[in-house]
């Protein structure tokens, strides 16, 4: 997470519910996130510095596949636009063995309203994604993904910033583990359209993929 | 004859300035790449004094002026400067995630043994 004060805490109340140990890696926040993830009952993982979600969360699986009993685990936005429902159910798919990993996608409902442009550039970087590696998938930029510990201690992301999610699918599609797609739902409040993601942005993710 | 002799040149350009970029940092690459940088500098000064002897490498090259030459020198040399300079980053930047995560991980205490 990175600067999320104002949600952070009932985020993790709401994962603390239904899954034993939650990881908030903090990415050099300057508001006090920190205190207020862990008042709520989260395991804060501090970088030093801003590095930016790719970074962060390589850390995070890094610290997570520490714990021998480790059995899966999920990975989920901080700022409030995943529902611990379909974590839950991601979550039992994986420990039931169906897969190894199970990545969220907003495009297989129609629960998910999000505005045409930003439909048409996720939508673009999907299949640019399925046509570089032949994986079937139909959201490549999605943040809620749950995995085993084999899965996590193959995942080596380097990308810093946002085009870790490219680099992941093509890391995934090397490793060939069993995956499947499950229908989530990404919330759109005004607050996440405030500080998500601008369209320009995948400007610089396809030049950071390009210069590696 | 002429268009055919320029589409190699760029042709040409392009590759190299490629290999130069793409050319990874150990010390061969550096090497070769200093080299060439320390060419073009020569011959970048000499133009100074003797703007006839490269106007005519330039004309047998179906450029034009010599001074052109140079300026598609340093069109290149630029490029690979970026490059050079954009690896490095890549590098520093690398480590000091490495080295910050190192340092997140081992200041929280371990999963596994909370309470
Ligand atoms: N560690 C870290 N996390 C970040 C950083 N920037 C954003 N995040 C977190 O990453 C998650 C998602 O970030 P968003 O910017 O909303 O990206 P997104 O959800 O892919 O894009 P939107 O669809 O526009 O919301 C949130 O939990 C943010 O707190 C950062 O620099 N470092
Ligand atoms: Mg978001």
């Amino acid at each position: 997470m990175y600067n999320e004060a104002t949600v952070v805490g009932s985020v993790i109340e709401g994962l603390r519910k239904q899954f034993p140990h939650v990881v908030c890696v903090d990415d050099g926040s300057t508001d006090g996130s920190q205190e207020k993830a862990r008042a709520a009952g989260a395991v804060v993982v501090q970088h030093p510095i801003n590095l930016g979600q790719g970074a962060a969360l390589q850390t995070g699986i890094e610290f997570a596949l520490q714990d021998p009993e480790l059995e899966c685990i999920v990975t989920f936005d901080a700022d409030g636009q995943h529902r611990v429902d379909d974590a839950m159910a991601m979550a039992e798919r994986v420990k039931s063995g169906e897969a190894e990993i199970i990545l969220g996608s907003r495009f297989l409902d129609d629960r998910t309203k999000l505005s045409a442009a930003k439909r048409l550039v996720l939508k673009t970087a999907a299949i640019q994604s399925r046509l570089a590696t032949g994986m079937n998938l139909t959201d490549a930029h999605n943040g809620l993904r749950a995995f085993n510990p084999r899965v996590a201690s193959n995942i080596h992301l380097t990308q810093n910033r946002m085009a870790h999610a490219s680099e992941l699918v093509n890391q995934l599609a090397r490793l060939k583990p069993k995956y499947a797609e499950h229908p989530v739902e990404i919330i759109y409040t005004d607050y996440s359209k405030s500080k998500g993601q601008s369209l320009l942005n995948s400007v610089n993710i396809v030049a950071e993929l390009f210069f590696k | 004859m002429l268009i055919i002799v320029q589409i190699i040149l760029v042709a040409a350009v392009m590759v190299v300035s490629l290999a130069l970029m793409r050319g990874g940092s150990n010390a061969r690459h550096l090497a070769v790449r200093r080299i060439l940088l320390m060419i073009f500098a020569v011959v970048a000064a000499l133009s100074v004094f003797f703007p006839e002897a490269l106007t005519r490498v330039a004309g047998f090259l179906g450029i034009g002026r010599g001074t052109d030459l140079v300026l598609y020198g340093a069109v290149v040399s630029l490029f690979v400067f970026m490059a050079t300079t954009y690896q490095r980053f890549r590098h520093a930047e690398n480590a000091l995630t490495k080295l910050s995560r190192r340092i997140a991980i081992d200041e929280a205490e371990k999963p596994g043994q909370l309470s």
